[in-house]
Parts: C-alpha cells; sequence; structure tokens
C-alpha cells in the first residue's frame, strides 16, 4: 500500500498508530469471536447426550461360563470379550515374556491399575476384554488350541486378528513384530459377586 | 456487426450486447476457449484432465439423483440401497453410474497424474497447478471413503473402523480425536450422518472450488506439452504462440472424441462388470453392517491399496500412518525434488526413465499387495523403499544425468 500513489479521494491520516492499533484489536477480537462461534459446530460433533447415556455401565452373568469358554458382551458399541481360563492357560502366560512387546503392562493407557499383573485381570482365571484390535479395531478371533499354527509355530492359544495378522497371548498382550503395538484393551470393571461382572465401571476404592 | 433485416438475429445481438455489458462473458469465453492457446502437440496423455471433468460431471448429476432415494440412517440406510437398486426405475443404472463412476475417477486421475510426471508438467512455472492437483485428489480420497461408508454394508462399516482408527495414532489426543470423528463410542448412526452431510455437501464444494482453481492456475500459466517446449518464446506477428492452437475448436474436438470412447468404456463397465469382480464393490458389502461379525479380510477398494500396504510394511501403528501419510503427501513437493534443467523424459536420461518405470512397478505393486490377504512382509517393504526411494532420490538423479537439448520449437 505504501508504495502506491496516496488518494485523491482520501485524506492522509493524521496519526497511523491509532489505525494500527485499531486494527490490531479488531483482528484479535475477530478472532476471538471466530473462535468462540466455531467452538458450538466442532462441539456438536463429540458423542450426543443420547450416545453417551447408552454407553452407561453393563452387567454380565458369568455363572454359566465354562473354563475355557470366552462370552462376548458389547457396551459402548464394543465388542468386550470375558473367559474364564484354565489353570493350564494361566501356566502358559509365564513363559512368553520374551516374545511379547510389553510383557509388564508398562503401557498403562491399556488396563486399570488394578488389573496391571501378569495376568492382566482382577481375579486371576476371568479375563475382562476389550477385543477390538489395537491396530486398527477388528475384532481377532480366539485361537485358544496350543500347537503350530499358520501364524505362529510355536503358538501357545490367544487371540489372532485376520485383518493384518496381529496376534495376543490369553492375557491380550501383544506379541513382537506384528502390526498391533499395545496390548489389548482392560476396560474398567468390577465383580458384583461370584457370578456378576458390570463393564464400565471401576472397583470401588480403584482410582 | 453488421445490421441484418432480420428481427431475430437482431434481437440475439441487442441480447448477447446487453449481457456483455454486464458480465464479460464474451472475454471469458474468450479466455478459456476460443483464444486459450494451447500447444498443437497433444498427445494421448491429454486426455485424461478433460475426462476427470466428465466424471466429476457424473459423480455430481448421479449423486444428486441417489440422494432422492437414499436415507443417511443407519437403521435404513442399507435397504434404501437395496431399494434403489431393486425398486426404483433405473435406480440401479444411477447407482452403479456412481459407484463405478468412482473408480472410473481414480483410474483416469492416476492416468493424469502419471502425465504430469512423464512430461514434468508440475516444473516452474505449474507448481501450483499441481499442488491444487494434489489437494483435489486428497480430498478426493476423502469424498471416496465416505461415499464408500453410505451403503453401511460389511465393507463400509468395516472400512470406517479401520480408516478412522488411524487418527487414534496421534500422541496424547489420538482416542479423543476418534470419539470425535465418530461422534460416538463406536462406528454409529452419528458417523454415518456425518459422512453424508461431508460426502454430499461440503466435500463436493471443496472439490468444485478446488478444480476451478487447478483450471485457473492452469490457464495463467499455459499447458506444458509432450516436449516440455515452453511455445510462448515464439510468437507470431500478431503474438499467437506459434506451436499452439485456440481450445475451441481444436481441443474440444479432441476432447469430445476421447470423451466417447471412454463412455463406450464406461458403458461397457457400468453394464457388464459394474461391481468390478469385487474390485469396486466388495461382495461383503452386500451384507448389512454387523459391529458384532468383522470379516475376515477388509482390503480397501484398488485404489487406496497402494498406500494400505505401505500402512501394513510397518510394525508399528504410528509410524505406519505418518508413512501412509508421507507417501500422499510427499507429491506436494515433487516440484522442488525435481532438479532437472529440463521437462519431459524425452530429453531425460536413462537414470530418469528407469527411476519413472521403477516407480510406476512399485506402485502397481504395492496395489496387488495391499489387496492381497498374505502379501510377505519382505515384499512390501522392498516396494514401499522403492516408492519412497523415487521421491527422495529424486534431487540426486536430476541433478546429476546428462540430459538432451530441448529442441526450440515441439516436435510433431
Amino acid at each position: 500500500m505504501s508504495e502506491t500513489e496516496p488518494l485523491a479521494s482520501v485524506e492522509p491520516a493524521a496519526d497511523p498508530s491509532r489505525r494500527r492499533l485499531l486494527l490490531a484489536t479488531t483482528g484479535v477480537v475477530g478472532a476471538i469471536g471466530v473462535g468462540a462461534a466455531a467452538w458450538p459446530f466442532l462441539a456438536s460433533l463429540r458423542p450426543s447426550q443420547r450416545a453417551r447415556v447408552i454407553g452407561a455401565p453393563v452387567e454380565v452373568y458369568i455363572g454359566n461360563l465354562e473354563p475355557g469358554q470366552l462370552a462376548r458382551v458389547q457396551w459402548r458399541g464394543a465388542t468386550i470379550g470375558i473367559m474364564r481360563r484354565t489353570e493350564q492357560m494361566l501356566e502358559d502366560l509365564d513363559g512368553l515374556a520374551g516374545r511379547l512387546r510389553d510383557p509388564e503392562s508398562n503401557n498403562r493407557d491399556q488396563q486399570p491399575e488394578y488389573a496391571r499383573n501378569l495376568h492382566r485381570s482382577i481375579r486371576p482365571e476371568i479375563l475382562v476384554l476389550n477385543v477390538h484390535c489395537t491396530h486398527l479395531g477388528c475384532v481377532p478371533q480366539v485361537v485358544p488350541e496350543v500347537g503350530a499354527q499358520p501364524f505362529d509355530a510355536n503358538w501357545r492359544g490367544g487371540f489372532f486378528c485376520p485383518c493384518h495378522r496381529s496376534t495376543f497371548d490369553l492375557a491380550g498382550r501383544v506379541f513382537s513384530g506384528v502390526p498391533a503395538s499395545s496390548n489389548l484393551l482392560v476396560p474398567p470393571h468390577t465383580f458384583v459377586d461370584d457370578d456378576h461382572v458390570i463393564i464400565g465401571v471401576d472397583p470401588e476404592g480403584a482410582a | 456487426m453488421a445490421k441484418t433485416a432480420n428481427p431475430i438475429s437482431r434481437s440475439v445481438d441487442a441480447l448477447d450486447q446487453w449481457v456483455n455489458e454486464r458480465a464479460g462473458v464474451k472475454a471469458f469465453y474468450k479466455q478459456h476457449l476460443s483464444e486459450y492457446w494451447a500447444p498443437k502437440n497433444f498427445n494421448l496423455w491429454y486426455f485424461f484432465g478433460s475426462l476427470s471433468l466428465l466424471v466429476l460431471v457424473n459423480q455430481l448429476l448421479t449423486g444428486i439423483f441417489l440422494t432422492m432415494h437414499y436415507k443417511p440412517d443407519a437403521e435404513h440406510a442399507f435397504a434404501s440401497i437395496e431399494y434403489i437398486m431393486r425398486d426404483v426405475e433405473w435406480g440401479w443404472l444411477i447407482r452403479y453410474m456412481h459407484s463405478t463412476g468412482a473408480s472410473l475417477f481414480f483410474a483416469v486421475v492416476y492416468l493424469h497424474m502419471f502425465r504430469a510426471l512423464l512430461y514434468g508438467s508440475y516444473k516452474k512455472p505449474r507448481e501450483l497447478v499441481w499442488i491444487l492437483g494434489v489437494a483435489i485428489f486428497l480430498i478426493l480420497m476423502a469424498e471416496s471413503f465416505m461415499g464408500y461408508v453410505l451403503p453401511w454394508g460389511q465393507m463400509s462399516y468395516w472400512g470406517a473402523q479401520v480408516i478412522i482408527s488411524l487418527f487414534g495414532a496421534v500422541p496424547f489426543i489420538g482416542e479423543a480425536l476418534v470419539e470425535w470423528i465418530r461422534g460416538d463410542f463406536f462406528v454409529a448412526d452419528a458417523t454415518l450422518n456425518r459422512f453424508f452431510a461431508l460426502h454430499v455437501v461440503a466435500l463436493p464444494m471443496v472439490l468444485l472450488l478446488l478444480v476451478v482453481l487447478h483450471l485457473a492456475a492452469l490457464h495463467e500459466v499455459g499447458s506444458n506439452n509432450p516436449d516440455g517446449v515452453d511455445i510462448k518464446a515464439k510468437k507470431d506477428a500478431k503474438g499467437r504462440p506459434l506451436d499452439a492452437v485456440p481450445f475451441h475448436p481444436y481441443y474440444t474436438v479432441k476432447d469430445v472424441f476421447g470423451a466417447g470412447v471412454f463412455l463406450l468404456i464406461a458403458a461397457f463397465i457400468i453394464f457388464f462388470w459394474p461391481e468390478g469382480g469385487g474390485y469396486f464393490l466388495k461382495p461383503d458389502n452386500f451384507v448389512m453392517a454387523d459391529p458384532l461379525v468383522t470379516p475376515d479380510h477388509i482390503p480397501p477398494v484398488w485404489y487406496f491399496t497402494p498406500f494400505y500396504a505401505i500402512l501394513q510394511a510397518v510394525p508399528d501403528k504410528l509410524l505406519g500412518v505418518v508413512l501412509m501419510g508421507v507417501a500422499v503427501l510427499i507429491l506436494f513437493f515433487v516440484p522442488w525434488l525435481d532438479r532437472s534443467p529440463v521437462r519431459s523424459l524425452r530429453y531425460r536420461s536413462w537414470v530418469s526413465k528407469l527411476a519413472l518405470a521403477v516407480f510406476v512397478i512399485a506402485f502397481v505393486r504395492l496395489g496387488m499387495l495391499g489387496l492381497a490377504q498374505d502379501s510377505s512382509t519382505f515384499e512390501l517393504r522392498l516396494w514401499t523403499f522403492l516408492y519412497f526411494a523415487f521421491f527422495i532420490l529424486m534431487p540426486v538423479w536430476t541433478s546429476f544425468e546428462k540430459t538432451k537439448p530441448v529442441p526450440e520449437r515441439v516436435t510433431t
């Protein structure tokens, strides 16, 4: 602007700094206004009240769950697997550490503190797991049998994701060298009594 | 204009004058058609720009008619597509023109982009034409992904699940971001509804704006040609480039012929091979979305598979996603990665030709690997490496290779 001829129709500003101040304040206030106006639109895309209510905790009866059996329930649209593991399955978890990416559950985002142990559960035998692959969200198949598999010659039982061949052991711990990089998620859960578990609520006293 | 006795032509002339005094239609017509000077040596590769425009029009028209019957609701979406296919008169044709049109769109766009690589059409002064083109490609990817979700079949659902969770790889805010995109704790009605809005209203508007800018930028600097010769350097006494012809009627006629051949092929595919043997529409997508059942294999549509293969080549989620993103975004930098003094491959050495050939093979091979269920990790990584090597090493070979002299005038 400064290089062009002054306009005949416009008086030059007596004090340009006043104009600069006005422009700057208008710009700042305008930017804040745009931000504030954008907020309702961006926030409207978040889960609605209805979706949040539907996402409430669910109670599951596990009294009829056989050893080695996996039950599936829905919580917040995710498939939650509840498995009663056998003694043998729990023993097999011990020897796998060398082949796992995070055997000690050091990634604290993947389980509540009360499930941060070898078997990744509150009660050793009852595994509660969000069985969506931590790679891209497919639901892995349960392959509980021990023995050579097309995807793993030394298979000790676990989960196999058909989408991109990620594998997890029977505590949902991810093997090394697969696309998924974290263990399967343990959702917040608590036991009401021996036969009932609630998905979506932490045990009393746990943060 | 000479006065004529004919009252009809007199009124036409008067109307013509009235409009032009107010809207400058004639100037626009001259600038972009009758006096847009295009090099006279365009070859087959130059069909794909105008064909992209043709397919865009097809997508817009068929899309408008599909929205008249489609219901963007997780309960009704799948059934409304079946309703269009079975009960709406000619609905099957309109739907197949749209869904198969999407695959044809990517086919012509990929060939159009290859043309630019072949003749250096991204080089100065056409960097912005190229950048706007890559932006169109990006928006097109988003547009087609969201469109694929709308039928709410198994592939729609699980494809959405997979693609949206890619954003979960973003450190710290990943999970919140994914929730915000889905609008629920899982891929649900809210997701379908917003994808409909974006697919039908928002992204087409952005796409059209970008196409206008792409053409405006092109018409500002003028078209490149297979020789990469600057046709504006040699002009006749009236300032017209010696090696150019006006776009209209010369190239409009040529493009109409190209459109005819293209429509013949397109019609054949739409009538006899609309699902492309499962490559355009997956068999699993004829089953309604079920959040409890994951299909055994979730390959994307063929035009995304090269990038999907790159994702699979990396054994880490964040790194894989980053690499896949870079694979697309690196295209923006091609004008500056290419240091060669000449544009066209015709005047470059065997090194450039070999590099482009390897790149094309890598891209096609990645596309095949991304589609297959049991691709070898070694092969995935080999072709991913070669894909990136093409771009990263481009400054090296283009600086050192010995180029041939470029003629002053275009060859035939």
